[in-house]
């Protein structure tokens, strides 16, 4: 087959630029990101509360949640694994896209001043409160075969039925649920790439705020994460609270961490407009 | 004189049931049956390969890299891996990996994330999502039926603090993968544009997909 290969000229000019970004991307938005936010959570304050969801350990719950609204997710008691999926409210083909929320911030390791992407190079959430710094993006949920073993003889509930079953109330399908997040759910990766947990599974009390940064469909379930050493089924409650956040100032952390979330909110801003 | 016993013979280049060369930048995509092994070469080293398969009588059953990653316990695909679908079905097992190392985590490129990545300078250049969706198209898929994928021959190390990026490929010219199909799927590939990073050497190739029928059982 006949290829021209491109000049040593054009490739040096690529390479540079892009060493450039990762370099950006290695060492400075690292070092810019602040610590944990503290526990035990301050209460929300409960004249911008919409509303408040205790989910049962084992079920789903979704949302409407507006561009400007937040929702805290508390862990309650702890031992609790949150799996989290979102839409476009207004084109439900734009959703979490996690392998870009990765690539583009050059980390799985999602915490307070982070964002998350759709497919289409847009800020979904903002990241703005986080107690754990541990969320797994990469293992996904439990499912009916992996709980028969984990759980035999028991009657469970897990992720991905959740997830039909959430989607298919909103009218999508199987073909609309993205690859989800796993909140508190502290999962490492060692040098040959092994999922390990790191620590134990999460501190009761636990909780992270994500603000909306479109309109969009949120979707929740409460399964034990597939890692959870617990050989009983005991997922606990957890309380979602929706509430309208305060106006991000001009310096807002997630806004301006990185250059790559600065981008994204320039995308943002011209779907907005 | 005793009797001529006729053997199967092993697989090569000229026993391949089909031999697609497929265009730098370019999408491709066929049916592998179930028994079947595809080759996926990379001709030129160092090209990511996007892939994604769907199972070819009902295309809503489609790979899942989370849950290919959860059967596994881990990040990277090599051999033996199973290629594990949305519904926890195996849709094929990696049989052969000259190269070892691929990616399952980072996904497709796409000129919208390319504006986040690289400035919204790089928006107008070819990208793997379009290459996805014209070729999905020709399916009747859209959009929504784009998941992430599997990035053959792309190296992307994911340290124990999260730190993840893309680095120079490992491949060398002709190295390739062997996947068996366990279902009838159909492959879509796109042979990666990106002149962004080091995923292809910052200069796109061609590649070359074969497809061998199963060999028919010893004795038979």
């Amino acid at each position: 087959m006949k290829h021209t290969r491109r000049s040593p000229q054009e490739i040096a000019v690529n390479r540079q630029r892009y060493e450039e970004h990762q370099k950006k991307g290695l060492e400075f938005a690292p070092k810019a990101l602040p610590a944990p936010s503290p526990m035990p959570a301050p209460p929300v304050d409960p004249a911008t509360v919409i509303h408040a969801e205790e989910v049962p350990g084992g079920w789903y719950w979704s949302t409407l949640l507006r561009r400007g609204e937040a929702i805290r997710i508390d862990q309650g008691e702890g031992r609790s694994t949150v799996a989290l999926v979102a839409w476009n409210a207004n084109d439900t083909s734009e959703r979490l896209n996690l392998v870009d929320t990765a690539k583009v911030q050059w980390t799985t390791a999602l915490g307070k001043g982070r964002v998350i992407f759709s497919d289409m190079g847009r800020v979904m959430f903002s990241l703005t409160e986080d107690s754990s710094g541990a969320h797994d993006c990469l293992m996904g949920g439990s499912t009916a075969a992996t709980n028969a073993v984990k759980y035999p003889g028991t009657s469970t509930r897990n992720t991905r039925d959740n997830l039909i079953l959430l989607a298919g109330k909103l009218g999508l399908t199987r073909r609309d649920i993205p690859a989800i997040l796993n909140l508190f759910a502290p999962v490492r990766i060692d040098d040959a790439g092994a999922f390990q947990l790191r620590g134990k599974l999460s501190n009761s009390g636990d909780y992270a705020e994500l603000r909306a940064e479109m309109d969009m469909i949120v979707g929740f379930s409460n399964c034990p994460h597939p890692l959870d050493p617990d050989p009983i089924y005991q997922p606990k409650p957890i309380t979602i609270t929706r509430f309208r956040a305060a106006a991000p100032a001009a310096d807002d952390l997630a806004r301006t961490a990185t250059a790559e979330a600065v981008r994204g909110f320039e995308n943002n801003a011209l779907m907005l407009a | 004189m005793s009797d001529f016993i006729q053997t199967a013979a092993s697989r090569s280049i000229d026993n391949a049931v089909q031999d697609h060369l497929i265009p730098a930048e370019a999408p491709w995509s066929g049916i592998v049956r179930k028994g079947q092994t595809i080759r996926i070469e990379d001709s030129y080293g160092q090209q990511a390969i996007d892939t994604l398969f769907y199972r070819a009588d009902d295309f809503t059953e489609r790979y899942s890299n989370q849950d290919t990653m959860r059967a596994q316990g881990a990040a990277y695909i090599g051999v033996g891996t199973r290629i594990m679908s949305n519904e926890g079905n195996v849709m094929l097992v990696m049989s052969a990996d000259s190269c070892g190392r691929h990616d399952t985590s980072a996904g497709a490129c796409s000129c919208e994330s390319n504006t986040v990545r690289f400035g919204h300078g790089t928006k107008y250049l070819h990208a793997c999502r379009d290459n996805f969706l014209l070729e999905v198209a020709k399916h009747g898929m859209s959009k929504r039926d784009i998941v992430p994928n599997i990035n053959f021959f792309m190296n992307v190390p994911i340290k124990p603090n999260g730190e993840m990026t893309i680095v120079d490929g490992i491949s060398s010219p002709g190295d390739y993968v062997e996947l068996v199909a366990e279902m009838d799927v159909l492959c879509v590939i796109s042979n990666c544009p990106q002149i962004n990073n080091p995923c292809n050497g910052f200069d796109p190739t061609p590649i070359r997909v074969l497809i061998w029928d199963a060999a028919p059982a010893v004795g038979a």
